[in-house]
């Protein structure tokens, strides 16, 4: 544990160093604030518009549809915050920088993450939770514990899952140098789909399964329940966060690892996935003269 | 069009054949060196397909709560306008495209000046040929798609697909234009971060791509038609081929989109020649 704390230090140093080059161009940085809130503006405005047209959309009037709206800005936001720029993967990996990343002394999924945290998209990330409270405020919602709960969890699990597709899908780029658009299609599309209540996609995602259990679903179970799509049944769909977040905990940064080839410790979730693997690597936190570290090593070599 | 370079006066035209077949030639280059990105172009195609059911089915419900037919579209011509739009999405190319700008700060613009063809008329030549073959495989298999998946509207006059060939040109021009107005902000800024962003989100709303203009009360929409080129990217083309309106009418948002085009391609070539002259300010 203690070693697992001593690179703590390090992480930092690197998100520093990254807050710091960024804010250092103040008018650039400004823009790029500003910049980024218009893209959810514009999103949010879109689902406006549509309800100038139509009272109802999928059988959910404008409030409740908006209470869906902020769950999926608030978690898309987020999480393309915190790893949406693990998008640029397939640029290091074509250009090679990847390799400099995996020799050093540290996890390659933080470090890729905390090289170029994009701290210009906060902007974005707040504005899609003010979208949520508000909309959630003026939803009229009969609150009981479970829906506070739902609320509060929903959010947090829509990010794990826009951020285990961000990873997923940058991790093709491993095979498939040129997939970016590919990732898109489920990263952006994974936004689109879950700003709208799943009825409106009736007859191509049967509700009981839907690929991207964000948004939408759970909003299902906090609106007020007066009035229901025959295939908005919330139940089915509000158990499936839970399952995602055991399977892509935070903390552990598998899925990278996964993606390079590297299956052994995959029925082994009970090491710190980030210690093994690359312990071959002599630099690796200059432990290399020491006996115990030979002997984990051999074993590692071993198994 | 001639060079217009700062620096050399520009060269006598003798013979205008000579300039078509540069631009030709451009032309195909701009087709080969796409084409040779296939996974690329798979991948988009891919995308542009997944979005393209994600906005008809919600357009689709638009409509239904809207009793049927909304802002004067049926749900056939939804579905139509979200297929062809996805599909004219990447002949236009409204995102991702920053050659020049790349080029400006890197300062290999220095190359594009040296030679006999005006940048602009070189870009615009290579963004023909890249529309060419975004057309063919770009454009087919979101349609396609559309077609074998909803119940999308035919065009059913004969006048119709020649209208709508012309607006795709004009409205790729139109694009190009814009892309190289933005790119060429380069010049002054050297980081083209922010008006690219500003285009990249305002575009997509203004072009008609995320839902049809006309879902947009009148006093907006009609200032935005008129004063901006952005409705002539895609919304002009999308309502020509739904048939919206009759063929007076289209012919009439046509002659809007030429006359962008137009002024557009002025605005690049002025905006050039100013560019020029202050390089070589710099001594550039």
């Amino acid at each position: 544990v203690a070693d697992r704390l001593g690179v703590l230090p390090a992480y930092w140093a690197l998100l520093r160093g990254q807050a710091r080059s960024q804010v250092s161009y103040r008018t650039s940085f400004l823009v790029d604030l500003v910049g980024n809130v218009g893209a959810t503006v514009f999103d949010v405005a879109t689902v406006l518009v549509l309800f100038r047209l139509t009272r109802t959309l999928g059988g959910f009037p404008r409030a409740e549809a908006m209470v869906m709206v902020g769950l999926s800005a608030a978690a898309f936001a987020t999480a393309d915050l915190a790893v949406g720029n693990i998008e640029r993967l397939r640029q290091y990996v074509r250009t090679g920088l990847l390799d400099a990343v995996l020799v050093r002394p540290l996890g390659a999924l933080p470090q890729l993450l905390l090289m170029d945290l994009p701290l210009r998209k906060a902007s974005r990330a707040l504005f899609g939770v003010a979208v949520l409270v508000a909309a959630v405020l003026t939803a009229g919602i009969d609150w009981t514990p479970a829906r506070v709960g739902l609320v509060v969890l929903a959010p947090v699990c829509g990010v794990v899952f826009f951020a285990s597709i961000f990873v997923t899908t940058a991790a093709l780029s491993f095979w498939w140098i040129d997939s970016g658009e590919v990732g898109s299609a489920f990263t952006y599309g994974g936004r689109d789909f879950t700003t709208y209540p799943v009825t409106v996609y009736s007859g191509w995602f049967p509700c009981s399964s839907p690929p991207w259990p964000g948004g939408s679903g759970c909003a299902t179970t906090g609106a007020p329940d007066h009035e229901r799509g025959p295939r908005g049944r919330a139940g089915d769909r509000g158990a499936r966060p839970a399952q995602g977040v055991r399977g892509t905990g935070p903390g552990r940064p598998v899925p990278a690892d996964e993606a390079a080839g590297d299956r052994r410790r995959r029925d082994r979730p009970d090491r710190p996935a980030w210690r093994d693997g690359r312990l071959h690597r002599p630099q690796r936190r200059r432990e290399v003269d020491h006996p115990e570290d030979a002997h984990r090593r051999a074993d590692a070599l071993l198994r | 069009v001639g060079s217009v370079t700062a620096t050399v006066p520009p060269p006598i035209t003798r013979n205008i054949g000579w300039m078509f077949r540069t631009f030709a030639a451009i032309t195909g280059s701009g087709f080969r060196r796409y084409s040779t990105y296939r996974q690329a172009t798979l991948a988009g195609a891919f995308t542009n397909t997944v979005f393209g059911f994600l906005r008809c089915h919600v357009l689709l419900a638009v409509a239904t709560g809207a009793g049927g037919v909304a802002a004067g579209y049926t749900p056939d011509q939804l579905a139509t306008f979200v297929w062809v739009g996805q599909g004219l999405l990447a002949v236009v190319l409204l995102w991702g495209w920053n050659d020049l700008a790349e080029r400006i700060r890197t300062g290999d613009v220095a190359s594009d000046l040296l030679r006999p063809v005006h940048p602009v008329l070189n870009y615009l030549a290579a963004d023909l040929g890249r529309a060419g073959y975004a057309l063919l495989t770009r454009f087919v298999p979101p349609v396609v798609a559309g077609l074998l998946f909803f119940d999308v509207a035919i065009p059913s006059r004969w006048s119709t697909p020649p209208i709508f060939a012309i607006s795709v040109v004009l409205a790729v021009v139109i694009c190009f234009g814009c892309r190289y107005l933005v790119n060429a902000t380069a010049y002054w800024l050297h980081d083209v971060r922010g008006p690219m962003m500003i285009w990249t989100f305002g575009s997509g709303v203004l072009a008609g791509l995320y839902f049809p203009l006309h879902f947009l009360p009148d006093w907006v929409t009609v200032p935005l038609w008129l004063a901006t080129p952005f409705p002539s990217i895609l919304q002009t083309p999308l309502d020509v081929v739904v048939e919206r309106d009759d063929w007076p009418v289209q012919v009439g948002l046509v002659a809007v989109q030429a006359v962008w085009a137009g002024l557009i391609l002025l605005a690049c070539r002025a905006v050039q020649g100013a560019a020029e002259r202050r390089l070589v300010v710099q001594g550039g």
